[in-house]
C-alpha cells in the first residue's frame, strides 16, 4: 500500500542517516585538528560543509515532492515535516563542528594544556546525535527521551570546562586569547549537543504528535 | 513492451464544437502519464483519440497525426489499433451476461482464440497482473457482476491485459471508487508500467501527483503545460496550470 | 386545526383512489371468474382429446384448435421474432438517427394501432385469393404481421437498456461492432427480449379476425399446413354465436383455455426472465 510514499520515505531516512555520517565524520575531524591545531587541515573541514548542505537540500526537496504529490496526512506527514526540521538540526550541527575548526584559525598555539574535555564532550554529544538518529529510525521514544539525561551530562561537562579554563585564564593572562576560543569550542558542542536533543523532540512528535521539550 | 506515443497537432470536433484544439504530445513508453483538467477541457476525447473511439459516436471529427512508435495509426485498421491501445473506462463495465473467466477471456475468444489452455493460462495471468486472482480464483463462474466496485475495475482491467496491448488508456478509473479501492487501483497502475504505457484521465489532481511520472494539463481543448509530475506539481511554469492545481481556477 | 384538515384531505383522496382501483379490478376479475365458472364444467380429458362432434351434438372437444392455434402461434413467431429482432438491431445499433430509420419507427407504431381485421383483409386478398384457398400458413402470416412490430418495439426498448459502455467496452477490447453486437449486447439483453417475445405470442395467440380470412376454421384435423385449419379464438367465435346449448357450454371451455394460455405465457414471461435479471 501506498509504494510511493513509503518509498520517499525510505529515501528520506536514507537522506538523514547520510547525513548523521557526514556530520559525524567532520566533528571527529575537527576535534583532531583543534587536538593538533593543523590549519590545513582546518581549512579543508571548513570546506566540508558543501557537502552536509547538499545533503540538507536533498532531504528538502524530497519532503517538498513527497508533500506535493503524495498527500502525506497524520503520521506520515509528521514524519516528513519532521524528517525537515531534523535535517535542519544536522545542518546546524555540521556548522557548529565546523565552527570548531574556525577557531583552530585563530589559536596561537601551542596548547596551555592537553584537550581531554573537549574530546570527551564531543564523545557524547556524538553519541547523542546517533541515539537521536536511531530514535528516529525505530520510532523508539525511551531513546528519545533518554536524551533529556544525556544532554544534563553534556550542560554539566560544559560548565566544567568553563570553570577550569576560567581558572588558568586567571593564572595566565598572555593565554586569554586561546583560553577564549576553547571556551567557544566547549559552547558549540554544548550547542550540538541540544540540536541532537531537538532531533528526540521530533520522534516524540512524531509517534504522539506531541510536542515536548527535553531541553530543560 | 509499452510504445511510445507521438501526436501532432490532434483537432477533433463533436458536431460543431470544437474539442481538441491542436494537440502535440510526446508520450514516453512504460510512463504513467497523467491528463488533469477541469471538466469539458477535452481530455476524455484526447485519450478516446488515441483508440479511435472518439470517430464510434455520430457526428464527429478528428483531425491529426497520431503515431504509435513512429507508425501513424491512420494506417491502422481501428479494430486492429484497439488491441494494441487498450482501455480502461471510468465506469467499471463487466460484460453483464458473462462470467468473471469470460469476461476476462471476452477479447481473445471473441477475436478467434479458442484453444482452452491458452485461453486459461491468459486468464490467469491477466487476472494476476489485474492484483485479483487471489480474489476470484475459486469463483470464476461467477457473474461479474457479482463482484464489488473495486473489484469489477480491475475485472475490467484484467480483461483490457489479456488482449496483450503495449498502451493501456484509462479515463477515470478510479473515480466512482471509495478510497482503498482506489489505493489498490493506484498501487495496480504503478506496478503495470514496467510493461505497459499508461495514460490516465483523472479529475483527480493528487491522485495525478501520487501516481503518474509525467502530467499534463489541458484547458478548454489545449494543452497548456506537461511535463515531470514533481515539477508540475512543485513548480508549474504555466499561471494557468498553478492556478488549477492549487485550487484557485476561476 | 390546519393539520387535521390536511389529514382529512389525505385520506379523502386515500379513498378515491382506493376506489378507483377497485373500479379497475372489477372487470379483470369480473371476465376471468365469469369465465371459469362457465368454461369448467364444459372442460374434461375429452375436450383435449377429441374433434368436435356436429351441430348441437354434445360431447367433443376441440384438440383440432388447439394444436391448429399452436401451429399458427408457431408459425408466426418463426417469421415475427427473428424478423422483429433484426430490424431492432438495425433501428438500434446501426441507423438510429437517419430519415429511413424515423420512418421505419413511425409505421411501426402505426402497425402496431391498426385493427387487427385489416391485417386479415390484406392477407386474404394478396395471399389467400392468390394461393385460392385459406391456409395455415396464411394464418400463421397474418400473425406475424401483427407480431413484428410489437418485437421490433420491445427489442428496441430492451436494446437501448444495454448501456453504451458495454458496446464500447466490447470495441476497446478490438472486438468488431457485429459480434460486440451478437456476442456481447444481445445476450444482455436477451432476458428483456425474450420477455416481449412471450408477450407478443400471447397477444397473437388470442388474435381472432385476421384468422377469420386467412385460416378460416376446419371441423377436422388439418393434413397440411396448406388447408385451412381450425384456431381455439375462430372456434370460439363460431361455437359461441351457435345456437346449440352444447356448443356454448363448449365455447366457454375454449375460453378458458385461451385465457389459461395467454396467463401461463404471461407468467412465464415475467417470472422466468424477469426473476434472474438484476
Amino acid at each position: 500500500m501506498r509504494q510511493s510514499l513509503n518509498d520517499g520515505q525510505l529515501i528520506l531516512n536514507n537522506l538523514l542517516k547520510d547525513m548523521g555520517q557526514e556530520v559525524e565524520r567532520i566533528l571527529q575531524g575537527c576535534i583532531k585538528t583543534l587536538k593538533s591545531l593543523d590549519r590545513t587541515q582546518a581549512e579543508y573541514w571548513i570546506a566540508q560543509d558543501q557537502v552536509v548542505n547538499n545533503l540538507e537540500r536533498q532531504v528538502d526537496d524530497e519532503c517538498v515532492r513527497l508533500i506535493a504529490t503524495q498527500q502525506p496526512v497524520a503520521k506520515d506527514l509528521r514524519k516528513i515535516i519532521s524528517a525537515m526540521k531534523i535535517s535542519t538540526d544536522l545542518e546546524r550541527m555540521g556548522d557548529l563542528a565546523i565552527g570548531i575548526a574556525k577557531v583552530v584559525r585563530r589559536i596561537e598555539g601551542p596548547l596551555c594544556k592537553p584537550l581531554i574535555d573537549i574530546p570527551l564532550m564531543a564523545e557524547k554529544a556524538l553519541a547523542m546525535m546517533r541515539q537521536g538518529l536511531e530514535a528516529y529510525r525505530t520510532e523508539d521514544m525511551e531513546l528519545a527521551q533518554n536524551l533529556a539525561l544525556q544532554d544534563d551530562a553534556v550542560d554539566h561537562l560544559y560548565n566544567q570546562i568553563v570553570r577550569d579554563l576560567l581558572v588558568i585564564m586567571s593564572q595566565k593572562p598572555e593565554i586569554l586569547d586561546q583560553g577564549m576560543y576553547l571556551t567557544f569550542a566547549g559552547r558549540y558542542l554544548e550547542r550540538f549537543a541540544d540540536h541532537a536533543t531537538n532531533i528526540g523532540e521530533n520522534v516524540i512528535y512524531i509517534t504522539t504528535a506531541e510536542r515536548k521539550d527535553l531541553n530543560k | 513492451m509499452g510504445q511510445s506515443l507521438s501526436i501532432h497537432n490532434l483537432e477533433a470536433w463533436y458536431g460543431s464544437n470544437k474539442i481538441l484544439k491542436g494537440i502535440n504530445m510526446e508520450i514516453r513508453p512504460n510512463q504513467v502519464t497523467a491528463i488533469i483538467g477541469p471538466s469539458g477541457c477535452g481530455k476524455s476525447t484526447f485519450v478516446r483519440c488515441i483508440n479511435r473511439m472518439h470517430e464510434t459516436l455520430p457526428r464527429t471529427r478528428v483531425r491529426g497525426e497520431i503515431s504509435l512508435d513512429g507508425r501513424s495509426i491512420y494506417d491502422l485498421n481501428p479494430v486492429a489499433l484497439r488491441k494494441t491501445v487498450g482501455m480502461v473506462f471510468q465506469k467499471a463495465n463487466p460484460f453483464p451476461s458473462m462470467s468473471i473467466y469470460d469476461n476476462v477471456v471476452a477479447g481473445l475468444r471473441l477475436n478467434g482464440m479458442k484453444n482452452k489452455q491458452e485461453l486459461k493460462a491468459s486468464a490467469e495471468k491477466s487476472l494476476r497482473m489485474a492484483a485479483l486472482w487471489d480474489e476470484v480464483k475459486d469463483r470464476l463462474n461467477y457473474s461479474g457482476m457479482s463482484l464489488s466496485g473495486g473489484q469489477q475495475q480491475r475485472l475490467c482491467i484484467a480483461r483490457a491485459l489479456a488482449v496483450e496491448p503495449s498502451v493501456l488508456l484509462m479515463d477515470e478509473p478510479a473515480s466512482a471508487l471509495d478510497p482503498i479501492a482506489t489505493t489498490h487501483i493506484e498501487e495496480l497502475i504503478r506496478s503495470l508500467k514496467e510493461i505497459y504505457t499508461i495514460i490516465i484521465v483523472t479529475h483527480n489532481m493528487q491522485q495525478a501527483a501520487r501516481i503518474a511520472d509525467s502530467t499534463a494539463f489541458f484547458l478548454s481543448g489545449e494543452l497548456v503545460e506537461h511535463g515531470p509530475t514533481s515539477e508540475i506539481f512543485t513548480n508549474p511554469h504555466d499561471k494557468r496550470t498553478e492556478d488549477y492545481i492549487t485550487g484557485r481556477f476561476g | 386545526m390546519n393539520d387535521r384538515l390536511r389529514r382529512y384531505r389525505n385520506e379523502m383522496m386515500m379513498g378515491i383512489f382506493t376506489v378507483a382501483t377497485l373500479l379497475a379490478l372489477i372487470p379483470l376479475f369480473g371476465v376471468l371468474g365469469y369465465v371459469v365458472t362457465n368454461g369448467l364444467s364444459a372442460l374434461n380429458l375429452e375436450f383435449f382429446m377429441n374433434l368436435p362432434k356436429g351441430m348441437g351434438t354434445p360431447g367433443g372437444g376441440m384438440a383440432n384448435s388447439i394444436v391448429g392455434t399452436l401451429i399458427m402461434v408457431l408459425i408466426a413467431s418463426l417469421i415475427g421474432i427473428p424478423v422483429g429482432i433484426l430490424t431492432a438491431i438495425y433501428l438500434t445499433e446501426y441507423d438510429s438517427a437517419s430519415w429511413f430509420s424515423m420512418g421505419v419507427r413511425f409505421a411501426t407504431d402505426v402497425l402496431t394501432g391498426i385493427p387487427s381485421i385489416i391485417v386479415g383483409i390484406v392477407i386474404y386478398s394478396s395471399v389467400v385469393l392468390k394461393m385460392g384457398h385459406f391456409s395455415a400458413l396464411a394464418g400463421g402470416l397474418s400473425l406475424s404481421i401483427i407480431m413484428i412490430p410489437l418485437m421490433i418495439r420491445s427489442t428496441e426498448e430492451m436494446l437501448k437498456l444495454v448501456p453504451h459502455s458495454i458496446r464500447e467496452a466490447g470495441y476497446a477490447l478490438g472486438i468488431s461492432k457485429g459480434t460486440t453486437i451478437i456476442k456481447i449486447v444481445l445476450p444482455t439483453a436477451a432476458k428483456g427480449i425474450m420477455t416481449g417475445a412471450m408477450l407478443a405470442v400471447a397477444r397473437v395467440s388470442g388474435e381472432t379476425a385476421p384468422l377469420l380470412f386467412t385460416a378460416l376454421g376446419n371441423q377436422y384435423w388439418a393434413r397440411s399446413l396448406n388447408e385451412p385449419i381450425a384456431a381455439l379464438p375462430v372456434q370460439i367465435y363460431q361455437y359461441a354465436t351457435s345456437p346449440y346449448k352444447a356448443w356454448q357450454q363448449q365455447a366457454w371451455a375454449g375460453s378458458l383455455v385461451l385465457i389459461s394460455l395467454v396467463v401461463l405465457l404471461n407468467l412465464i414471461a415475467r417470472c422466468a426472465f424477469r426473476s434472474r435479471s438484476n
